[in-house]
């Protein structure tokens, strides 16, 4: 947090060093941009801190900022499929499948959504959940659905596990034009690259944006046990075969009893 | 303490799994089976997704089987042409029941029909455990001598052709019959990620006329090779055998085992197939009440593929 303040700061006297050609200019980073994977991960919390600079043009601006980023994860196709009873016991008999919606979807903004921009511009900006195309497979076509109740299933179930979420009020301004917003990606998040969208806006109008983003890796035992599996599948199941055989084995000796 | 399964993609508490592992070692021993059927459910319910659960509880289950074997091998009370004989028919039954899981979890039935499985498969051997040993228990309370004629009657099986004799054990039985047991046996353990060993002692005794001193062994060591192989197949095809999991599971799985050998001996057999019994039909119950309770949310979200 101190730290990311340091940085945000040293930021601001760069920007003012350098001077802009526009009227307003966003800066962004985050506090890690390589998070990695290792025995002991449970998910990681971390901050994206930023500032707005602004030269002569904007200066008379009076009308506060509002920031809202858009962190999304790698894509990933997904299938929700619904129960039914049938002959008495639940069954999935229906299911959808989605392209590629995000694997982690994490809206931060200064404010609602609705109190920063217009309905017109949300959907225009893809804002917000409700507004980010999650495209479904139909006979072989690709397509959004209005008022899919599938559509909602998916958002539901995935904002019950932490993927997916609106935080209305995350972003903080700590100057007029010093931010910072923090959030957490639950430990199931896939690893990848992540990508982090900042939209400024003044008086309802998109005034500026930019992104950025940070990458999500297994390292070490962890990468090597996943590449073992994928990559060398049968010399995998030989090896924990063999693990098997020598924990069995090691367990018989030391209890012996005859 | 937090440990982050690589396959399973998921945090755990190591001492939970260990303790889980412990329990259900305790148990096995205690029994002489290899615990998969309740191994299986316990990750599921920890969160592990179905495929990791039963693709790593087949190591585990290799691996407590395997020292099971060894102790029954030192005192030469396993009849290895049997257990090879029917691990040729296992071998076949792992392969499909490897295939057929694969299909059903394209095919978004894979939980459906694990659940059915369980509910099936426990309650028949359940209620079967139970009567068998309540007889005995009544049989043993009126002062009558227990049923000293060798289970199981001359019935169609023994009129198959291609008898093989099976020296250690004392039976001369058609391949066929044999076969057909590994068969089912392997198919099951590769679908529910369980050893069967609670399936395939009754089959053994009951149809082969296998004697009970070489039924135990014979059946471990079955078990520990019907469960390698479907370790092998399920990270060759699959990619689903967690590795670390399975180590956990194992170091609890055969410490627990220990104790629950010492505490079985000191149980009369009846009364341990009668607790056997009961806690078998707990667990098929169990999955029975998950399939007919309508389920909290209709929907579920599953990714496609799933790769590294």
């Amino acid at each position: 947090m101190s730290y990311a303040r340091v940085v945000a700061l040293a930021l601001v006297g760069l920007l003012v060093a350098v001077g802009a050609a526009r009227a307003e200019r966003l800066i962004v980073s985050l506090s890690n941009h390589h998070v990695m994977i290792t025995s002991n991960y449970t998910g990681v919390d971390l901050v994206l801190f930023g500032s707005v600079e602004r030269d002569a043009a904007a200066a008379g601006r009076r009308s506060p900022y509002d920031i809202v980023a858009t962190i999304t994860g790698p894509r990933q196709p997904l299938r929700t499929r619904r129960k039914q009873r049938v002959l008495g016991i639940w069954v999935n008999t229906a299911s959808r499948t989605f392209v590629d919606p995000p694997s982690y979807l994490a809206i931060l903004s200064s404010h609602p959504l609705e109190a920063i921009t217009s309905a017109e511009n949300e959907r225009r900006l893809q804002l917000g959940i409700a507004n980010v195309p999650l495209p479904e497979l139909i006979n072989n076509d690709i397509g959004e659905v209005s008022n899919d109740p599938f559509r909602a299933a998916l958002v539901r179930l995935m904002q019950e596990r932490g993927l997916y979420g609106e935080q209305p009020n995350a972003v903080t301004f700590l100057t007029p034009m010093l931010f910072r917003a923090a959030f957490s990606l639950p430990a199931q998040v896939p690893i990848g690259s992540y990508n982090v969208d900042v939209k400024l806006f003044a008086d309802g109008n998109l005034i500026a944006h930019t992104d950025s983003a940070f990458e999500i890796v297994k390292v070490g035992f962890e990468q090597f046990v996943v590449a073992a599996a994928y990559e060398h599948g049968l010399l995998y199941g030989l090896a924990t075969a063999v693990m098997a055989l020598i924990t069995g084995w090691i367990a018989s000796v030391v209890f012996r009893r005859d | 303490m937090q440990i982050y399964l690589p396959i399973a993609d998921i945090p755990v508490n190591v001492l939970l799994v260990l303790a889980m592992g412990l329990a259900v070692g305790f148990i096995s021993g205690m029994f002489g089976i290899g615990g998969g059927f309740l191994m299986t459910p316990l990750l599921i319910f920890i969160g592990v997704q179905p495929a990791v659960a039963v693709a790593s509880v087949s190591t585990h289950v290799a691996s407590s089987s395997f020292s099971g074997a060894l102790a029954y091998w030192r005192r030469n009370a396993i009849d290895v042409t049997l257990a090879l004989t029917l691990l040729a028919g296992g071998v076949v039954g792992s392969a499909g029941g490897v295939a057929l899981f694969t299909w059903l979890r394209a095919q978004d039935q894979l939980d459906l029909v694990i659940g059915l499985s369980y509910v099936t498969l426990l309650s028949i051997v359940g209620v079967l455990l139970i009567g068998e040993s309540a007889r005995a228990i009544m049989r043993s309370r009126q002062g009558k001598p227990a049923d000293l004629r060798r289970p199981g009657s001359h019935i169609w099986l023994h009129g198959l052709p291609l008898k093989l004799r099976f020296k250690r054990s004392k039976v001369y039985v058609s391949a066929i019959p044999v076969l057909a047991i590994g068969v089912i046996i392997g198919f099951i353990g590769a679908i529910m990620g369980l050893g069967g060993g609670f399936l395939l002692v009754p089959m053994l005794i009951y149809l082969l006329r296998v004697p009970t001193s070489t039924v135990i062994g014979t059946s471990l060591t079955l078990t520990f090779l019907t469960m390698l192989s479907a370790t092998v197949l399920h990270a060759a095809t699959n990619h689903q055998v967690d590795a670390v999991l399975a180590l956990i599971l194992m170091v609890g799985g055969v410490i627990g085992a220990q104790f629950g050998a010492l505490a079985g001996h000191r149980i009369r057999g009846e009364q341990l197939r009668l607790l056997l019994g009961v806690l078998v039909l707990a667990v098929g119950l169990r999955f029975a009440v998950q399939l007919v309770l309508r389920p909290e949310d209709l929907y579920s979200i599953r990714v496609i593929g799933g790769g590294p």
